[in-house]
């Protein structure tokens, strides 16, 4: 009888601990927002940032410094601290780099004008010339660092742990980690691509799957970067599945896309319908994949964000008691929504890649 | 609108960073980690197989029991039967023989007995006769003591031839 009220006085303390801490650490970036709009709190949040923003204090910006690499032509690379713009955000603390002064308008770095300030069109957009090239490790690249480090170390310590006890049964980290392995092999890749040809393609499908996962659940974490939800990034994995579906495609992958069985002949070369139709679709399958991870990611982090700031826009602690469970609630959603995503990502590539090495069989 | 355009400056560090991580994953952890599952289902499959063949061979083993326990059984039924065919046999030759050695001996025995039967009626025969003959002799002797018995006696045997 003890140990039941105990224990559910436990698991009732876990969770009133997990709403505070949410509530805190939710609450934490909100109060950024104070000055301006709620809207461009919550995109704030979202969009990559030249600093690690972490906490005001005082209405004072916390924040980690991290590198800005900037390339422009003629004059090579300028390399500085982004605390060089002291939480500028409105193109008025000029930085000299090299033979070069910059501004950082709206998390966005211009090349100052003859005056050293920004020119600005009548929608209020600066008309200012951009860096070459920005090479900077923002947010999000810092992210994806951490995000590749915990996943390499987590994986080669498995994989240690493999080579040290071989066929022995799991344990550990090991055993957590297997059977999601054996998800991504036995019910990703093997139903789509084959048994023979399958092996070729799980280095990449492994990486992907849990790269995502890990960056997705990374990204739930108060304060992390919407890694995920930034197109950029999807927009690389996308790629990279582009670029290894056509490159792996075979002779019959090819002919159904030029020739495509089935079809009337004036269909394909009278009137070229279907060869155009299965060439976009060559481009809108990845970019459907891009879309889709993004959007949920940066969904989900706009509801929570947005739950959360209800607190703030009615300006009352009231709002808490709804919106923090709420938001909770919207947390562990994301939580499966971090699996399902990149379960989802690396099943339609494994599909795509299935089909470019798919043997012609009988129609 | 910045949301959904690309920046080349992440795209390029992203490339950079998740290249490296399938490349070192690929090399250091999902060729050994694969290979390990792969070894162990492997071992698993060939336990079962092998399981499998035990069983097989068990059963093939029990039937070849329950073939030779059957036959065996058989053999004892039928051996019980022909002893007890021996046996009865036997007992029917050995009653037959000991029939038959009794009346041969119950027959030897009656022609001994006759024989000795016989015998021993000639014998008594001829006792009988010596006796009668001693006693004739002896009443002879006495009734002829006298004459006039003698002549008695004359008497008598002419009366009898006389008469026949």
């Amino acid at each position: 009888m003890t140990n039941i009220s105990l224990g559910f006085g436990r698991i009732a303390f876990k969770f009133g601990t997990l709403i505070a801490f949410l509530a805190i650490l939710a609450g934490t970036p909100v109060q950024a927002a104070e000055e301006g709009s709620e809207s461009s709190f919550v995109m704030h949040h979202i969009k990559d940032s030249y600093d690690w923003h972490l906490i005001d204090i005082n209405h004072h910006p916390v924040s980690v410094p991290l590198p800005v690499i900037l390339y422009n032509k003629g004059t090579g690379f300028d390399v500085f601290m982004s605390s060089a713009f002291h939480h500028d955000n409105a193109g008025k603390v000029p930085v000299e780099a090299g033979k070069n002064t910059y501004l950082k308008y709206h998390e966005k770095i211009y090349l100052a004008n003859a005056d050293g300030d920004l020119t600005f069109d009548d929608a209020g957009h600066p008309t200012n010339a951009r860096p070459m090239l920005d090479l900077s490790i923002t947010k999000n690249v810092f992210f994806s660092i951490i995000t590749a480090i915990i996943v390499l170390w987590v994986f080669l310590s498995v994989a240690s742990k493999y080579k040290k006890y071989g066929v022995a049964a799991p344990s550990g980290v090991q055993s957590l980690l297997e059977p999601v392995i054996l998800f991504v092999r036995d019910d990703i890749a093997i139903p789509n691509i084959g048994k023979q040809k399958h092996e070729r393609f799980m280095p990449y499908l492994l990486s992907v799957f849990f790269f995502i996962w890990f960056a997705n659940l990374l990204g739930l974490f108060p304060g992390a970067a919407n890694l995920t939800g930034n197109i950029a990034v999807t927009f690389t994995f996308a790629f990279i599945t582009f670029l290894i579906t056509n490159f792996s495609g075979n002779k019959h992958y090819w002919n159904h896309i030029f020739n495509t069985p089935g079809v009337p002949w004036w269909l394909k070369f009278g009137i070229p319908i279907m060869p155009i139709v299965e060439f976009i679709g060559i481009f809108t399958k990845p970019f459907s994949l891009m879309v889709r991870l993004f959007a949920n990611i940066t969904a989900g982090h706009i509801i929570i964000l947005s739950i959360i700031g209800l607190i703030f826009i009615f300006k009352s602690a009231v709002i808490g008691v709804v919106s923090v469970p709420f938001a909770a609630a919207m947390t562990f959603l994301e939580l499966l929504v971090a699996f399902i995503q990149a379960y989802v990502f690396t099943l339609l590539s494994a599909i795509y890649i299935g089909g470019a090495v798919e043997e012609a069989h009988d129609h | 609108m910045e949301l959904i355009i690309p920046e080349a400056g992440l795209i390029i560090w992203q490339v950079i960073i998740f290249v490296l991580v399938v490349f070192i994953l690929g090399k250091f952890a999902w060729k050994p980690i694969l290979a390990a599952l792969k070894a162990r289902e492997n071992s698993i499959e060939q336990a079962l197989q092998s399981a499998e063949q035990a069983r097989q061979e068990m059963e093939k083993l029990q039937a070849n029991n329950e073939k030779l326990i059957r036959e065996a059984k058989e053999e004892r039924d039928q051996m019980l039967k022909d002893a007890a065919g021996i046996a009865n046999q036997i007992k029917e030759e050995a009653r037959d023989e000991a029939s038959k050695i009794t009346e041969k001996m119950i027959e030897d025995a009656r022609s001994t007995i006759e024989t000795e039967k016989k015998a021993a009626l000639s014998e008594i025969k001829n006792q009988v006769a010596e006796l009668s003959l001693q006693i004739s002799e002896k009443l002879l002797r006495k009734n002829l003591e006298d004459d006039k018995s003698q002549k008695a006696l004359i008497d008598e045997y002419v009366k009898e031839v006389k008469l026949n």
